[in-house]
């Protein structure tokens, strides 16, 4: 080694590359890299593209089950829905762009993850949102809220896939850094699933899509490091989408599947052209020759350096077969998009990239796609917190008062504001619109449907990673059977602050446990998924944020069910147990304004067995609505479906020696409420008992108003007022 | 009868109308591309909703200008049917064939939810036999539906009975609540913001939309 590669180069730290892996790099080459090596090197190692903290413990997760067609490492996971016909998925973040420049921020998150489905042959049918904002007051947060929202919505609206559920919450974690990540699913043949695995000796490597500028260079790395106040400068990395144009690629992507021409194809996302390129070729082991002269660009005098990392949005990379790009180029000039051979597939292992005649980077794509750093960082536990049931609670409010409070909270209260800017129902398949527990769209010409959530309660994880994380996957689990599907896998996309620090790291590492040991329990692999660290701002992370993506199947979709329930009368029964656990509840939180105490265990044998008795009920046809409690509990969740259906409801509040705050808005998990038919419910009582599940009648539904045992009543009018009053009343002015 | 959509760059309700067109009234449909220059004669031609190119310029201003719109707006005047839910609304204005155009939201918002018109002109092969006064309920989904008309225009067409539905709650500004819009030789031109497409099937949400199509059977 010579004394000029002992030292790192001013330029290797500016790319964000370790000692260590300044030294590896020269390694690999035997000598130091040319710049367009070194931004390689960059991108491809980033946190975003390698997953160098997250990758040991994320080969923990369960990804198999017999109707797992595709498993993480590919664009997108898929699962077999029958009839020959498979759903594609997959959640991403795109958190940092967000808080730099909402709307683009957002719009290009929605962009790129519908990419990342119709990439598989899949034409995207729903699109969700996970997203966080930081404190409702803070001075950013109305303009953040607004940006993004108009940002999901003028791209999905625009594409047209309708944009059908998902969450917003508020917490001052979030003041510095949103969280924003975006799902997307899609629905493809079996037979005619594509991969992102380059082959054949000799095959052109074709660019289509739009043409290539100097936006969002270094992105992926951007999205690799803490944020801090002097780096939103850096306003230039963050890409501008062209929905219009993602339009003309999807139709024009689905036409050239059609054909015979294709042998594989991934999007640009992240690190552009370098990571679709090698991933490309890492997976089909070959090499690739590639001339920059030819990549279709939109200004002039783009360097190597620049063509290689721009993240310019709606660009796909494809290898063809041999001989047929003209007709493959013929359904391109159709659509008035881009088409350009810009190389061939080799058998040597290296990717050649030339420019001008001169080559610019001659690497073996094997290390730097494959042999990335992995990293085994330290990390500890989250300190223990103790139980905290109903009995400690030093001060109570009257229960109907704390139920407002909580359904107009900002976590808790309608989130129509955002959603009715949204398209939610182009395509002329939602059949389960947002709002409820979770979304459904019809598979399209069939009678089967797709259902849809996202999940995860982040004061949970805050408060005991592991158990957090299991709730994130059980509550996706229960959303999904509440409306009649069986669920079948999940996505997920795991916020978290600096995995550098040992707390941290601890929170990613045993959230990851919790969700692994949930999935696993309640046979819901993981087919896919995302990491997003370093979401801090000056040294403040955000709350463990493990969204959890759950798709599930509805074969008949006249045995759908939803929130509200059809008639006066009904039987209401409270599946799951009750045992007043306050610990990290939102009650605690927006009435007490105590963040304390330990969350509500998950005991997954009791989770599976409530979760397939009621998706037996409902398959059987006898539930007329049902809703899973989560977030303020029993009331919350009653409040909720007298608020969808129209009709009132009485609760009883048993006088036992539970006390009525620990019944009402106690989080216990595992609980499911079910209305039925008077005659129907000793039925369900009686299979509940067989089956070894906790059920109770709770009440009867009826009249204009709901009625908490002895408390006064409170009417719908007043609940929905307190619901709908908050996120208009933030938006439009005084908060 | 015989049936199309036309299909634009961008345009993304043209499954849908051509579904409903198909299931409401029983019929194939074709698929036309925009960049056709010569058309079969067809009875009924749908002009979808969407965002052809991508709204840029005016929503509708560069598709009214596609090859295929001039064999449209002459079909149109020869008496076909021509229905333009939301973005064909745009489009059809923007080609001439129905006066007014539609403005950003009053709210500056996307607006996407359902919402109560009021059938108004039933001297039409769509509104032929529904209740003047009668009140359907269809979704709208746009962020450009706010329907402006200048004075004497609008004392035209309200003189001669082509206003189609009013909003019974403005969502988006629109004149005198205005939402959709009859035109041609025997008011076979109807552009409207709501999406009668949407609105097919209980499953869906609600079943009015079929109000507006089930006529064209007989017509």
């Amino acid at each position: 080694m010579n004394a000029a590669s002992t030292i790192v180069p001013e330029a290797a730290r500016e790319h964000g590359l370790s000692e260590a892996e300044w030294h590896r790099v020269v390694g690999i080459l035997g000598r130091e890299p040319r710049p367009v090596e070194l931004g390689i090197f960059s991108v491809m190692w980033s946190e975003h593209c390698s997953y160098k903290s997250s990758k040991r413990h994320l080969a923990t997760f369960p990804t198999k089950a017999p109707w797992v067609v595709q498993g993480p490492g590919e664009n997108a996971g898929v699962v077999d829905i029958g009839d020959g016909q498979v759903a594609v998925f997959k959640m991403e973040s795109h958190n940092h762009p967000s808080f730099i420049e909402p709307y683009q921020g957002a719009a290009t998150g929605v962009g790129g993850i519908l990419r990342d489905v119709f990439t598989m042959g899949a034409r995207p049918v729903a699109l969700l949102n996970a997203l966080r904002f930081g404190a409702p007051e803070h001075p950013r947060t109305r303009h953040l809220v607004r940006g993004v929202v108009a940002g999901i919505g003028g791209y999905g609206n625009c594409v047209g896939v309708p944009t059908v559920g998902g969450e917003a919450t508020f917490h001052r974690s979030y003041n510095g850094n949103i969280l924003v990540n975006a799902m997307a699913v899609g629905v493809a043949e079996k037979d005619r699933v594509f991969y992102a695995k380059a082959s054949g000796i000799g095959n052109p490597v074709v660019y289509v899509g739009a043409k290539t500028g100097r936006d969002g260079i270094h992105g992926a790395t951007m999205a690799s490091a803490e944020f801090s106040e002097a780096k939103e400068a850096a306003r230039p990395t963050v890409q501008v989408g062209d929905p219009f144009t993602e339009k003309l690629l999807i139709e024009a992507c689905m036409e050239l599947m059609a054909t015979d021409c294709l042998v594989a194809i991934q999007d640009m996302g992240a690190a552009g052209l370098t990571s679709s390129s090698f991933e490309m070729a890492a997976r089909g082991g070959c090499g690739v020759e590639m001339d920059l002269d030819q990549v279709p660009v939109r200004e002039r005098n783009m360097t190597a350096y620049e063509i290689m990392l721009s993240e310019s949005q709606e660009r796909m990379l494809c290898v063809l077969k041999e001989g047929q790009e003209a007709e493959a180029a013929a359904v391109f000039e159709k659509w008035d998009l881009s088409f350009a051979t810009v190389g061939r597939i080799t058998d040597t292992g290296r990717m050649v990239i030339r420019m001008a005649g001169e080559t610019v980077a001659d690497v073996p794509i094997d290390p730097v796609a494959g042999a990335s750093p992995v990293y085994d960082r330290p990390h500890e536990p989250a300190p223990p917190r103790l139980p905290f049931y109903a009995e400690r609670l030093m001060s109570e409010e009257a229960p109907g008062d704390a139920l407002l409070r909580l359904l107009g909270c900002p976590d808790l209260c309608a989130k129509r504001w955002i959603w009715e800017q949204y398209d939610h129902m182009v395509m002329a398949d939602t059949v389960g619109r947002p709002g409820g527990d979770a979304a459904v769209v019809r598979v399209h010409g069939t009678e089967k449907g797709l259902a849809l959530t996202t999940d995860c309660t982040p004061r949970y994880v805050e408060a005991d990673p592991r158990l957090g994380g299991m709730q994130a996957v059980v509550e996706a689990w229960r959303n999904l059977i509440t409306v009649g599907a069986r669920p079948l896998a999940i996505t997920n996309c795991l916020n978290f602050g600096n995995p550098e620090r040992p707390r941290v790291m601890g929170q990613l590492v045993g959230a990851i446990e919790g969700m692994a040991e949930a999935c696993r329990a309640l046979d819901f692999p993981v087919v896919s998924g995302n990491v997003s660290l370093y979401n801090e701002t000056d040294g403040r992370a955000v709350q463990p944020t493990p969204n959890v993506g759950g798709v599930g199947l509805i074969r008949d979709l006249g045995r759908m069910t939803g929130i509200a329930f059809d008639a006066p009368g009904l039987a209401l029964l409270l599946v799951g147990e009750c045992v007043g656990w306050m610990g990290a509840s939102l009650y605690l939180r927006e009435v007490l304004g105590r963040e304390e105490g330990a969350p509500p265990p998950v005991d997954l044998a009791a989770e599976r067995r409530a979760g397939d008795m009621v998706l037996g009920l409902i398959e059987a046809g006898i539930v007329r609505a049902a809703h899973d409690l989560s977030d303020g509990g029993l009331a919350v969740a009653l409040a909720e479906m007298c608020m969808a259906s129209g009709f009132g409801a009485c609760l009883d509040v048993p006088d036992d020696n539970l006390s009525s705050t620990g019944w009402l808005f106690g989080e216990e998990q595992g609980r499911y409420l079910l209305a039925l038919r008077e005659a129907d419910a000793q039925g369900a009582l009686d299979l509940a008992r067989n089956v070894g599940v906790l059920a109770r009648r709770v009440g009867t539904t009826g009249g204009d108003t709901l009625i908490l045992g002895a408390e006064p009543p409170i009417s719908l009018d007043e609940l929905r007022a307190r619901h709908e009053g908050f996120l208009p009343r933030l938006m439009n002015g005084g908060a | 009868m015989r049936a199309c959509v036309v299909t634009f760059p961008g345009s993304n309700c043209d499954r849908d109308l051509a579904v409903a067109f198909e299931r409401v009234l029983g019929v194939r449909v074709d698929r036309v591309w925009h960049k056709r220059t010569r058309l079969d004669r067809y009875d009924l031609i749908g002009i979808p909703g969407g965002f052809s190119y991508g709204d840029h310029l005016r929503p509708g201003a560069i598709a009214a200008r596609s090859p295929v719109m001039q064999e449209v707006v002459r079909q149109a005047n020869d008496g076909a049917l021509v229905l333009g839910p939301c973005n064909g609304f745009q489009i059809l204005t923007e080609a001439g064939l129905l006066p007014g155009a539609l403005i950003r939201n009053r709210g500056l918002a996307f607006v996407c939810r359902r919402v109560d018109l009021v059938v108004e002109g039933t001297d039409s092969p769509y509104t032929r036999g529904l209740e003047r006064g009668r009140t359907l309920r269809l979704p709208i989904a746009h962020h450009d539906g706010g329907y402006v008309v200048d004075d004497e225009g609008l004392r035209r067409l309200e003189g001669e009975g082509r206003i189609a539905l009013r909003y019974k709650d403005n969502p988006n500004g629109s004149t005198a609540d205005i939402a959709g819009v009859l035109g041609g030789p025997r008011n076979n031109v109807l552009g409207l913001m709501p999406h009668p497409e949407r609105a097919i099937e209980p499953l869906l949400g609600g079943v009015d939309g079929r109000a507006l199509l089930a006529p064209l059977l007989a017509a």
